[in-house]
């Protein structure tokens, strides 16, 4: 596992002044999105992108946690957002339909599926660990296709969003972004404490060279099992939001790809600075939704059939644009800002 | 009745785990000699079938259409090994596992592009078509029978192969360690790239062989890669043996569970809910399973020595 800790470019203790902008910039933009979305005439549209790319952040920032300062590539992250969207969605089934109720419930649930899967996967190393993670995340996968009471394969819609003490609140679709953010932001700081903290040295020391962290008396496995417990516990919370933002549960948000995709929101938006994580969650996702206009415009000396025909093929661009930024940019987005400033 | 549907259900777990087999050898062995993830093993699978239904709608016969699909897939592998992966082996897992899903990406996207999206179908052979009665009353298609034939064979051959000839120890000592390998003279590019074409043709027979039995469709290999996962950990990373023990281990389980969960159930609950508990249940056999010899063999049942 050391590799993936030579692939950090910068340690995060050499945080300047310079980098603490992005997060700042990043937030502000998300705070006034809302007010352009209003005068951009697709007011509806733009806040549901929107509010996806807030929650895929989150859930992409928790495995930021893991994967960027403990070197744990966990391939099955993507469960914790079913576990989260499923908990959502069973309790509203049975009447409890409060948040108040369900994100407790939902937290609890991943921390316990955290606890459980991560003892066992924590035992193992490398590529064994990728695969393990990977089989945890089927396993529920293929649950959530079998609770036939529970739409089984097709999933089931939601009858509404989650009601805050009684209140539906969150059906109005600004409170619901705002509700994301702050979210969003409360993940970030608690991130970055836990990053800043004692616990936060032990886990990037444990990345470094764990026996040497032995050595000095440390147990890594604790503290990695501890740190996976919390990445789970946010990925969670993003699920809640997830089935709340869709109204809509399905084993889909559960698949080995959706895994996939979140490792590359975090490769994309850079290891281990958490906000880089947001960033590559949105990249990724806003590439995912204009690809296809991108591909469709910028094919304009071909002719119709071709150019309409390219645009629904985007995913044949996608993945070789994904093999080449993994080649090329290394150090991910926030590499790239990086860069210039220290030559 | 139940003894004979055992039975059935032992063959098909057999016959299922001789897929996986093919599969995960390949797996296994670029895993072992490069200590590369290879995420596009599984469109390996899916190109295969893709070739084979392609050729036998092409010449009307599946043995011609076998015989060019497996050069094919052979190639293909070489084709992704020197455009893609010979980039990504001294890189770390984590690119290795993103860069080729990128490649599963472009492929599955690449299939619906040249195919359609709707499912190929393949004839069964008409010599290999109809059933025989391998026990009385009890009738088994000859199809069914000709893969576990044919998967035997393989396995044979390849333990042959591994443990007999020089190439086989090469790849045996590229395995324990490649850095010696190379410092002893041996072109370990070229080694490399026998070994993953043979992978990649491995996975394309197995895609060939299932393409009359199972609907041929973009994302095909996707599952199927993840099982192969599980049976390559199960096995020990690099070991063929444990490759061939897991793959069996799991073919049994995961057919044999999806069948007998619910009636084994019935003893504890009522039919209602044992059978709701046990659709449930059965398709993550194989992940306890996995977890729980994980949990006592980390590095899985035969660990390569290093």
């Amino acid at each position: 596992m050391t590799e993936i800790a030579e692939t950090q470019s910068a340690p995060a203790t050499s945080f300047t002044t310079r980098f603490e902008i992005v997060p700042l910039v990043l937030f502000a933009a998300f705070a006034a999105a809302p007010l352009l979305a209003t005068f951009s005439g697709a007011e509806g549209y733009v806040l549901s992108l929107l509010t996806r790319v807030m929650i895929f952040g989150i859930a992409a920032m928790a495995l930021d946690l893991i994967l960027g300062y403990g070197a744990l590539v966990s391939f099955g992250h993507a469960a914790f957002l079913g576990l989260g969207a499923y908990t959502v969605g069973i309790l509203a089934s049975h009447g409890f339909e409060d948040a108040l109720v369900q994100i407790p419930v939902a937290l609890l649930a991943s921390a316990v599926f955290a606890l459980f899967t991560g003892a066992i996967s924590l035992r193992t190393k490398g590529v064994y660990f990728i695969m393990i993670t990977l089989a945890f995340g089927q396993m529920l996968y293929f649950l959530a296709t079998s609770l036939a009471a529970y739409g089984g394969d097709d999933g089931m819609t939601l009858a509404s969003r989650s009601l805050v003490a009684g209140t539906d609140w969150l059906e109005n679709d600004f409170t619901f972004y705002w509700l994301c953010l702050v979210c969003l932001v409360g993940a970030y700081a608690l991130s970055r404490s836990i990053v800043a903290s004692r616990f936060g040295r032990v886990l990037r020391g444990t990345r470094e060279n764990s026996v040497r962290m032995e050595a000095i008396g440390f147990q890594p496995f604790r503290f990695q099992l501890a740190a996976y417990v919390i990445s789970g516990m946010m990925a969670g919370l993003a699920g809640c939001l997830l089935a709340n933002q869709a109204e809509f549960v399905s084993p889909a948000f559960m698949t080995w790809q959706r895994s996939g995709e979140l490792i590359f929101m975090v490769v994309l938006g850079g290891l281990g600075s958490l906000h880089g994580a947001i960033i590559g969650a949105a990249a990724f996702l806003l590439l995912e939704e204009f690809l296809p206009e991108i591909l469709h415009a910028s094919s304009f000396f071909l002719g119709e059939e071709t150019r309409a025909h390219l645009a629904e093929n985007w995913k044949m661009v996608f993945g070789p644009l994904l093999i080449l930024i993994v080649l090329f940019v290394r150090g991910g987005i926030m590499g790239l800002l990086r860069r210039p400033h220290h030559g | 009745m139940t003894a004979t549907l055992f039975f059935v259900q032992a063959l098909n777990g057999l016959q299922f785990g001789l897929i996986l087999f093919l599969i995960a050898a390949g797996l296994t062995l670029v895993f072992g000699v490069m200590d590369f993830i290879n995420l596009a093993h599984g469109v390996q699978y899916m190109v295969g079938a893709y070739l084979v239904a392609a050729f036998s709608a092409w010449t009307g016969s599946f043995g011609w259409a076998l015989l060019l699909a497996l050069p094919s897939a052979l190639a293909f592998g070489l084709l992704l090994e020197v455009l893609v992966f010979r980039h990504l082996y001294d890189r770390d897992h984590l690119d290795q596992v993103l860069a080729t899903f990128g490649v599963i990406l472009f492929l599955n996207q690449g299939v619906r592009f040249v195919w359609g999206a709707a499912p190929l179908s393949v004839p069964v052979p008409e010599l290999l078509s109809g059933s025989v009665e391998i026990a009385n009353g009890l009738l088994y298609p000859v199809y069914r029978l000709a893969i576990i034939a044919a998967g035997l064979v393989v396995a044979a051959l390849l333990y042959v192969l591994v443990n007999h000839t020089r190439v086989g120890m090469l790849v045996r000592a590229g395995a324990s360690n490649a850095a010696m390998v190379s410092a002893l003279g041996v072109n370990i590019q070229r080694l490399f790239m026998v070994v993953f074409g043979f992978g990649a043709m491995l996975a394309g027979f197995a895609g060939a062989m299932v393409a009359p039995i199972l609907s041929v469709e973009p994302g095909m290999g996707d599952n199927i890669l993840i099982l192969a996962f599980v049976v390559i950990v199960i096995g020990g990373i690099g070991s063929i043996r444990g490759a061939f023990l897991a793959a069996l281990l799991i073919g049994l389980v995961d057919t044999v569970g999806r069948s007998f969960a619910p009636n084994l159930l019935r003893l504890v609950l009522d039919p209602a809910a044992a059978s709701q508990t046990g659709r449930a249940i059965a398709p993550m056999l194989i992940y306890i399973f996995m977890a729980a010899i994980l949990f006592f063999r980390p590095s899985g049942l035969f660990p390569v020595k290093r």
